[in-house]
């Protein structure tokens, strides 16, 4: 099957910045590809590759088996969700959805009546007549989003749609964002910073860090068998002891990482479990979230990690408060090893 | 510590802090700004003793019963007006290039200096520019000598042969004159331009473009109407700036009156003080008349 998106050794520099570096990788066919980073990770200088505001200095973008490195974006069938959603200020919430049809020639009341069927799609069935300055964040989006599904294209672009969006109101939509695609069955390419977006929504997930992709692989793949330290730490908010403190706590100096739901904590003057790697610290802080809390304990060779501990655990430990002497200990098998970071998948 | 209770004073009540601030400049604003104004307003509404040449000071419609029964009143009017027209239209074609590259474009270094390429004729005299420009477009002056230079006097006296706006050389003709307005009011109508082009976020174009618009048809739906408010703003500038402009007229161009001269002569040597301001009244009148225009073709819209 023909990849509905590749990128063969694409790069993009911007002076010596290295937005892209050298980057490969497939998206196939109806799939939800998160493109998770930080800013500056080069993750939206992929996706203006992709729809074509960008062109790449080196390599090859391909939508279906195609090379449109120098097509403009109006002769590409991809359309893009934007971050601030880049309403029309100056025309209805109508005639913004009616946009692609009437700017490619399609007469008026056909294009009317797809804008009203987008509309419904998206349920704002009734806002039709009024001015995006009329609508709230929420609404602004589902707007945004029909606007750039009318075209029918094969590739939907989502940069952030989420980001001005308040805590329910993204949980919803992110929901309905991931039913919509399985109905229409687009591919969506989907940027965030947010790992907890990307691991909930996305079907696979390359992971941005200086311009490369340290790591591309299924949600749970990235979260139980991290590849990097970056990826460990910006996934799954693991505790990671680089070869220093690997050297410290095992003896070895092979990177590895350790989930904070996998750390136990217990007084110091308990001996350590059997068939568990320990290390010797004090409370940091204790964050109560209800369910569990995070414990935040500096280790005596350094770093600070943490402790998710249940609530159920917790009881246990009455008495261990901010400055307390602790241990924390993991099962051995716990350890996720790691390889330096940087590589390209 | 006197300082630090008035300052309290002030920080509980702030209407009475905004009155402090406020009455000042409302003063000066309502009585020398627009009383002024309602003076020479109301003298319009006198007349003038056709023997005695003294004003007559009851209120009557006969200056403007004048103002628009004279044909020489009605065509100096016209004239003004079209002069108006023909440079807003000008400037407005001549500004959007300039504009859309200043806002869209240019960058660091090269954006201050077409800023301040735009705005260094608005700080020299206004009055060496217009004779400066006497100079450039006479008879002798450099225009006409590059023209023959280039071999291309032949053009030049096709154009000035033109019925109407034509003359016996740059300087003394109607030509001359729109060339010299369309300089002079340029950078009004480049500015707010620039400044309405700058506040379209690039995001609306990359959206227009992502939905399959050209770039052609992007300007056209987009950056067109959402500029429409800075070139509603200069237009305004450059059409009431040529419409009031006594100064050009009378250095550069055919001897035709023009309402800024009109109103210049009638309340000197013509003494004729109610006429003067009936004709101060005929540019105010037109930019409402335009202004609402304007607002017909939704010029205000995306405000």
């Amino acid at each position: 099957m023909t990849a509905a998106i590749e990128f063969r050794d694409v790069s993009r520099l911007f002076g010596d910045v290295r937005a892209v570096d050298d980057v490969s990788f497939a998206i196939e066919p109806g799939e939800f590809f998160a493109v998770l980073g930080p800013s500056g990770s080069g993750k939206t200088s992929c996706l203006r590759l992709v729809a074509g505001f960008d062109a790449p200095d080196r390599g090859q973008v391909l939508l279906d088996g195609q090379d449109v490195s120098a097509v403009p974006p109006y002769d590409r069938n991809v359309n893009t969700v934007f971050q601030d959603y880049a309403l029309f200020p100056h025309m209805t919430v109508l005639e913004n959805v009616a946009y692609g049809p009437r700017v490619r020639g399609v007469n008026a009341a056909t294009r009317a009546r797809s804008a009203r069927e987008m509309l419904d799609l998206v349920q704002l069935g009734s806002q039709g007549g009024r001015r995006p300055a009329q609508l709230s964040g929420g609404q602004r989006q589902r707007v945004a989003l029909a606007r750039a599904l009318i075209n029918h294209p094969k590739v939907l672009l989502l940069d952030e749609p989420l980001g001005a969006l308040d805590l329910k109101l993204r949980e919803e939509m992110q929901i309905e964002l991931k039913s919509l695609q399985r109905r229409l069955g687009i591919t969506f390419v989907y940027v965030t910073h947010d790992q907890g977006e990307a691991l909930s929504m996305a079907d696979r997930i390359a992971v941005f860090n200086k311009g490369r992709i340290d790591q591309l692989a299924a949600p749970r793949e990235l979260y139980i068998r991290p590849r990097t330290a970056f990826v460990a730490r910006f996934v799954g908010g693991a505790n990671v002891a680089e070869s220093a403190l690997a050297n410290i706590i095992s003896g070895s100096e092979q990177p590895f990482a350790i989930r904070a739901e996998n750390v136990a904590i217990q007084s110091e003057a308990v001996p350590a479990p059997p068939n568990t790697v320990s290390a010797p610290g004090s409370v940091l802080a204790v964050q109560y979230h209800g369910a569990a809390s995070r414990w935040q304990v500096k280790l005596d060779a350094g770093e600070v990690w943490s402790a998710l501990i249940t609530e159920e655990k917790a009881r246990a430990l009455n008495g261990l408060t901010v400055g307390a002497r602790v241990r924390l200990s993991w099962p051995r098998d716990a350890a996720v090893f790691l390889s330096a970071s940087g590589g390209s998948s | 510590m006197i300082v630090r209770t008035v300052s309290t004073f002030f920080y509980r009540r702030p209407n009475g802090y905004l009155c402090l601030l406020l009455i000042p400049p409302l003063l000066w604003f309502g009585t020398v700004y627009l009383g002024s104004l309602f003076a020479l307003l109301a003298q319009s509404f006198y007349r003038i003793d056709d023997f005695t040449a003294q004003v007559v000071r009851e209120p009557t419609l006969a200056t403007y019963r004048q103002l628009v029964t004279q044909p020489a009143n009605v065509d100096i009017v016209v004239r003004t007006l079209i002069m108006a027209i023909a440079v807003t239209l000008a400037c407005a074609i001549i500004a959007l290039p300039i504009a859309t590259y200043m806002a869209r474009y240019a960058r660091g270094r090269m954006k201050a200096l077409f800023y301040v390429g735009v705005m260094l004729p608005m700080w020299t005299s206004y009055l060496v520019k217009v004779y400066a420009w006497r100079l450039l477009l006479a008879k002798e002056g450099i225009i006409a000598w590059v023209t023959a230079k280039l071999g291309l006097t032949g053009l030049l006296e096709t154009a000035l042969a033109a019925p109407g706006v034509g003359g016996p050389s740059l300087s003394s003709s109607y030509i001359g004159m729109f060339i010299v307005f369309v300089y002079m009011w340029l950078p009004f109508m480049i500015l707010p331009m620039a400044a309405a082009l700058e506040r379209v976020p690039a995001s609306l174009l990359q959206a227009s473009a992502d939905l399959g618009a050209r770039p052609a048809q992007t300007f056209r739906n987009v950056v067109l109407p959402l500029a429409v408010p800075g070139i509603a703003a200069g237009s305004v500038f450059t059409f009431s700036l040529t419409l009031g402009d006594f100064i050009i007229p009378s250095v550069v161009g055919a001897p035709g009156y023009f309402i800024g001269m009109m109103v210049y002569v009638q309340q000197g040597t013509a003494g004729n003080i109610p006429l003067a301001a009936a004709f101060s009244v005929v540019p105010i009148v037109l930019i409402f008349v335009y202004l609402r225009i304007a607002r017909r073709f939704g010029a205000f819209d995306a405000l």
